[in-house]
């Protein structure tokens, strides 16, 4: 088993496709949570294979475009500082703050640079004593535990000059949030399959039977994301409404204990700004007292002016699935990858890039069904 | 209930820079050639927007045309997994002759070192140059050497010129402007392992099994296409920006369609999966060693066979075919069926978080 053509085979996704179709008696629209799973359907041309019944809405997972303008702007004077050594995951450089993103601060001389681990930051930090490094922990709870680690790993060896500008934001309570929204169109969710394997599913099932809709772990790839439709459909046109797991070679209800040992004690949950969403209550991570001698916003107190954000992008809409981004009068005119309005533009796995990138065929050959304001459930 | 407070960000772009995007063979290069370069410079041999310029010398033997061209190298790390900055320099610019169809002649090279460089470090991608030379059949007949100050450079920088001789019997013009509609789309092997390679050993990533550079002289398997008679609309190396820029940048010039099918798409297994685990696609991940060839569907399978005799193409595949409309579009059949657009990059790939 190599778990990637396997998971990609045209024979069982048309097979899939076949009793998606058989299923669907009416319409129904569907959010797939994670930014991973976006870029899986834009890039592999899934939604050619679904019936026009139903409707697939990009959700917000995806930690570039859910990244308050606020920490762009601080993260990048935080580089702009002589001893700083700043170090971010790869997309997050292009993501625009209210003048400048971090690709920006590079280019204006700023040390800043891409790491795939911020235990890989952490290296840096012992072998750069001299300087001050940064990390961007941003994410989901998919990013949480390796930060985690890397804040306990800090504090034990006693290592000084390492500090993290900490984002973290989780899954359950924006699910909720869209939930609770009167105008929400979501009438069943794709669980983000990863954040999942890192604390599981429980949390999900009151969310399921409050609001009576349907969720169902799902992992990334094609034949994934085809089953997890497969599933939450058949759960829509039955009239039920559980958590259910398609992931299950990465997934267990109770997720990674290990991991969540770890996050728990480094991280403490509190209201967190979404951008393009607001504020949600309970929603992310910050470090604890034990840990907050590691926390950048302390270290190097930041005091820019309040980031202006404009009505003209309507990320928030496509955030929440009540807009598609070819339905925004900006995008691919106004609003494009190298001058991205909003963040959704900016990372691949953003719903507005992903579009942009791979979908504007889509756009003029199917007529994409006109989303209403009222919920289906 | 619940109502979102919704907002959005309006940045302000910084365009009044150089970013390293605008030298990632993607979208801003070309805003960059077509609005600094081309104003100033432009003239009918630049607007062919070819690999090479190809110019008509008075005292060539009739019908032959010389082709000329120029490329620097930056590569960090100078030695990699396959190559160094030395024989990229030599097979870079030989191939962008073999682009246009001539034969490899002569090359220039142009050093900047930077002070504090090892000795060993220099005689080392001197050697791999020498080398690369002599496997091409080139010679390097003039060359310049700076040194520029400690922190101003990054070990080496190099720049070569070469000249390349199409001879006679190449009747037809080798280059974007031949592209038909009808026309097949030939890769010369196995896609990704260049540039892979080289992230491979960039701070911090490591792989099991190590990843080899394709860099290689190309040459061989042009000739070999031009002495069979295959009529070669075109032909273009894969280097920054991958298939997808190329084929791109084609489909724009001529207003057509470039059909791809992903299941047909070479890419090694090793190559797959660190493209997986950093969250890169293939298709725009650079090569050294690899080229498309554009040639009438009638003669699609002569030429594969000519090509797959010979070392540096064997593993030559037949990925797509050129069409009418929509024109300015790449499409790819996904391996599940559906399709979509391969655009070009706005600037370089960029591994993604999660």
């Amino acid at each position: 088993m190599k778990f990637l053509s396997e998971y990609r085979d045209q024979k069982a996704a048309e097979q899939l496709s076949q009793q998606i179709w058989k299923k669907v008696t009416r319409p129904w629209t569907i959010m797939e949570i994670c930014g991973g799973q976006t870029h899986t359907i834009v890039k592999s041309g899934l939604e050619d294979l679904l019936p026009r019944e139903i409707t697939l809405v990009h959700g917000p997972g995806c930690p570039v475009c859910v990244t308050p303008i606020e920490l762009i702007d601080k993260a990048v004077a935080i580089a702009h500082r002589p001893e700083v050594l700043f170090c971010s995951f790869g997309d997050m450089l292009r993501v625009p703050g209210s003048s400048k993103s971090l690709f920006d601060a590079k280019a204006e001389g700023a040390d800043v640079r891409i790491v795939y681990s911020p235990l890989d930051a952490l290296k840096l930090a012992r072998t750069n004593p001299e300087r001050q490094i940064v990390f961007f922990a941003v994410g989901f709870e998919t990013t949480a535990p390796a930060n985690a680690m890397a804040a306990w790993q800090a504090d034990h060896d006693h290592i000084e000059n390492f500090s993290l500008l900490v984002s973290h934001v989780l899954v359950p309570p924006a699910m909720e949030a869209l939930l609770s929204s009167s105008n929400c169109v979501v009438q069943g969710f794709l669980a983000a399959g990863h954040v999942c394997t890192v604390m599981g599913y429980e949390e999900y099932f009151p969310i399921a039977e409050k609001y009576k809709v349907p969720i169902v772990v799902t992992g990334f790839e094609p034949l994934d994301i085809l089953d997890g439709i497969l599933m939450t459909v058949s759960q829509l046109e039955e009239g039920r409404h559980d958590v259910e797991n398609q992931y299950a070679r990465a997934t267990r209800r109770e997720g990674n204990r290990p991991a969540q040992e770890r996050i728990i004690e480094v991280f403490e949950v509190v209201n967190r700004q979404w951008r393009g969403l607001g504020e949600i209550p309970a929603s992310g991570f910050q470090l604890r007292e034990r840990f907050q001698k590691y926390d950048a916003n302390r270290r190097f107190p930041f005091s820019g002016e309040v980031a202006q954000e404009s009505p003209e992008c309507i990320s928030g809409l496509i955030l929440q699935g009540l807009k598609k981004p070819n339905q925004c009068p900006a995008f691919a005119v106004k609003c494009t990858p190298e001058n991205p309005l909003g963040a959704p533009m900016v990372s691949s796995e953003g719903a507005c890039a992903a579009y942009y990138h791979y979908g504007r065929r889509q756009s003029h050959d199917r007529i994409q069904p006109e989303l209403s304001g009222t919920p289906g459930r | 209930m619940t109502e979102f407070n919704l907002n959005c960000p309006v940045p302000r772009v910084a365009d009044d820079r150089i970013v390293l995007a605008h030298g990632g063979g993607g979208r801003l290069t070309h805003q960059l050639i077509e609005k600094i370069f081309m104003p100033a410079f432009g003239n009918s041999m630049l607007e062919q927007r070819h690999d090479g310029a190809v110019l008509a010398v008075e005292g060539l033997k009739t019908g032959s045309r010389l082709a000329f061209t120029t490329d620097s190298f930056v590569v960090h790390p100078l030695i990699f997994p396959g190559g160094t900055i030395g024989d990229l320099a030599i097979y870079g610019t030989v191939n962008d002759l073999a682009m246009c169809g001539a034969r490899p002649l002569y090359l220039s090279a142009g050093f900047i070192l930077e002070e504090g460089l090892a000795m060993d470090t220099l005689r080392t991608v001197v050697a791999s140059m020498q080398e690369a030379a002599a496997k091409a059949g080139v010679q390097l007949v003039t060359g310049d050497t700076k040194v520029v100050d400690k922190g101003k450079g990054d070990g080496i920088f190099v720049n070569t010129s070469g000249i390349g001789l199409i001879e006679a019997n190449v009747k037809q013009t080798i280059g974007p402007a031949s592209v038909q509609a009808g026309d097949a789309v030939i890769v010369s092997g196995d896609l990704g392992r260049h540039g892979v390679a080289i992230l491979s050993v960039r701070e911090g990533l490591e792989f099991e099994s190590p990843i080899l550079s394709d860099t290689a002289s190309v040459w061989p398997a042009v000739e070999a296409l031009l002495n069979a008679g295959i009529e070669v609309h075109c032909l273009r190396d894969l280097t920054r920006g991958g298939l997808a820029t190329t084929l791109n940048e084609i489909a724009a010039d001529r207003n057509l369609c470039i059909q791809l099918e992903e299941k047909l798409i070479p890419v090694q297994e090793t190559v797959q999966s660190a493209c997986e685990i950093l969250g890169l696609d293939p298709l725009y991940v650079a090569n050294e060693g690899r080229f498309a060839v554009f040639v009438p569907a009638a003669q699609a399978d002569a030429a594969l066979e000519v090509m797959k005799r010979v070392p540096v193409s064997k593993g030559s595949v037949r990925v797509g075919k050129v069409e009418e409309t929509p024109g300015r579009t790449v499409v790819l059949q996904s391996r599940i069926g559906g399709n979509r657009v391969v655009d070009m990059l706005s600037g370089e790939q960029l591994p993604r978080i999660c």
